[in-house]
């Protein structure tokens, strides 16, 4: 599996109907198979314009995004999102809004295995026993938590994460970053994941190439800056690793020239 | 000017420590510092001031009754209202039945054209939510009807129902439409982007998108029209029953009573009408904060 994107531009329309900021100038990435890509930037940057886009929420203005050469149109079970304020029903319980967004996506699928499907993904990320509690009942991890499953109970072949983690602790966070990596390496079909974050750390931790993007009028991918840190990594140690600390220099020589050029 | 800074608001001589005087009423024992304690001291404290607030208006009543001796005064109203409470249900033909038989007939007309102004207004104000063209259509329509007074409809009812009990039926029908479609239109037009992204997402059809994210969310504001409609329904019934010759209820007992001179009756008519508005809005309320978004925990 292979996700092609080329010269994607997006621009929306300014105050008045007139043309506004192009929020995407001519984007082009190949991810391939089994990779883990994020996206990091400033706020105005598009990357969660390109998500939306790649997710099939939004439209290019020009430009295309192709799935094992098949153009992406709209949304698809190949495709599974989570957002970054959880989104989750608020009248059904948890385990309703893992079970009844899967059936959606696939509703070939068997009643019985979207069952058992659920049932594996929402016990991956330990909410099994809290399944029949509303999503104010529980705590914005476990609503995450519980939007990860979701995604990931589709089994779609790539993964897209909308900053998911921006709202949560910093405890928290380390928690399910662990979790997704298992999810994602080891849980389950899914082979690539695209994630929007603003977290340097975050982003070395989980990657194995970070794409940087800035803000017009320049080009919107600034820096492609692959990790070469084996996997697993341990958060404590890999700090201390040369790679980790280049990487991490790079980005923010990248991001601070960004903020600079802005103010 | 200047504010004396000698001059300290009546709040503070009610500091702890300070010695209790007489103006502090009868010294009570110290109530136990629990939540149920407060709460308490609070209902009696509203319960005071509720009473504060009748008085006064009896009072004012009192001296507007001692200058206009056509008027009643509260013991005569009183002595009226506790006449009509005596029996409440006696039936002695059409034109003479126990107050409260007349409040179950006016409440009979008010469900009846509710029920009918939410079976048609709720379907209709989702699809004016949800569909952009329906709303473009029916928008000019709805603010050209919505301000017209719903008796205004009365003649067209009294002709197209040949009844004046119906055509007050259908004069109800017209109160509570517009208010149950112009708050469920709004509901149903205002689901958050993040639910429509998850449905969009997770390619929900027509029936689960509708089961699942657009009645969910409208709910509350549905409830709220159905209250809001029903309270002026209830206003309006009084005056539809005026209008309407034939159809018997509180409102032709108010204007019964005052063909008789009787406005003793007239304002015990209108205290026993505001407590069956209050118990109708507070029903409404505890249905309204059950199906709060807030509320759903478990």
């Amino acid at each position: 599996m292979s996700l092609t994107i080329s010269q994607v531009r997006k621009s929306f329309p300014g105050p008045g109907g007139g043309i506004g900021q192009e929020v995407l100038r001519g984007v082009d990435l190949t991810v391939e198979a089994g990779e883990f890509v994020s996206f990091i930037g400033h706020s105005g940057c598009g990357k969660s314009t390109l998500l939306n886009i790649v997710g099939g929420l939004t439209s290019a203005t020009s430009g295309t995004v192709e799935v094992d050469g098949v153009r992406v149109s709209g949304p698809g079970p190949d495709r599974a999102m989570v957002f970054q304020n959880y989104s989750l029903l608020p009248r059904l319980s948890l385990l309703d809004n893992v079970r009844h967004a899967a059936r959606a996506a696939r509703p070939q699928r068997k009643a019985a295995l979207n069952d058992e499907i659920v049932e594996r993904y929402l016990g991956a990320v330990g909410l099994w026993e809290h399944r029949h509690k509303k999503p104010a009942a529980v705590s914005g991890g476990m609503q995450q938590r519980t939007a990860v499953a979701r995604a990931f109970a589709v089994s779609p072949r790539i993964l897209l994460l909308d900053e998911p983690f921006g709202a949560l602790d910093a405890l928290t966070r380390a928690r399910l970053q662990l979790q997704l990596i298992d999810l994602w390496q080891d849980e389950s079909e899914t082979e690539t994941v695209l994630m929007v974050t603003h977290g340097i750390d975050e982003a070395i931790i989980l990657a194995d190439r970070i794409v940087v993007m800035g803000n017009p009028p320049g080009p919107s991918v600034t820096d492609i800056i692959p990790v070469n840190l084996s996997r697993p990594r341990d958060r404590a140690a890999i700090v201390d690793e040369p790679a980790y600390r280049l990487v991490q220099e790079r980005l923010m020589a990248l991001l601070t020239a960004e903020a600079a050029d802005a103010a | 000017m200047t504010v004396l800074e000698t001059e300290s608001p009546p709040a503070d001589s009610r500091k702890p420590g300070r010695r209790p005087t007489d103006a502090d009423g009868p010294v009570v024992a110290p109530a136990p510092s629990s939540a149920l304690g407060r709460r308490m001291r609070a209902l009696a404290s509203s319960g005071a001031w509720a009473l504060v607030g009748v008085a006064v208006v009896v009072a004012l009543w009192s001296m507007v009754a001692v200058f206009s001796p056509h008027l009643p005064t509260p013991l005569e109203a009183l002595a009226s209202l506790s006449g009509m409470l005596r029996y409440p249900f006696y039936d002695a033909g059409p034109n003479d039945k126990g107050v409260g038989l007349l409040l179950l007939l006016s409440l009979q007309r008010v469900f009846v054209g509710f029920a009918l102004a939410a079976a048609v207004g709720v379907p209709l104000g989702f699809l004016i939510g949800t569909s952009p063209r329906a709303w473009k259509a029916a928008n000019p329509v709805m603010q050209i009807l919505r301000p017209v007074s719903p008796l205004a409809w009365f003649p067209i009812g009294l002709v197209a129902l040949s009844s004046s009990p119906n055509a007050a039926v259908f004069v109800i029908f017209i109160t509570a439409l517009w208010p149950i479609v112009v708050n469920t239109a709004a509901g149903a037009s205002s689901v958050p982007r993040d639910h429509r992204n998850v449905a969009r997402v997770f390619q929900f059809g027509r029936m689960a998108y509708v089961r699942h994210v657009l009645v969910p969310h409208t709910l509350p504001e549905i409830v709220t029209g159905l209250r809001l409609s029903m309270g002026i329904a209830w206003m309006v019934i009084v005056a539809a029953e005026m209008l309407a010759s034939g159809a018997t209820g509180i409102g032709s007992f108010v204007w019964e009573s005052y063909n008789t001179a009787d406005l003793a009756g007239v304002t015990a008519a209108i205290v026993l009408i505001g407590f069956v508005g209050v118990a109708l809005d507070s029903a409404f309320l505890r249905i309204g904060r059950r199906v709060a978004l807030e509320e759903v925990t478990v």
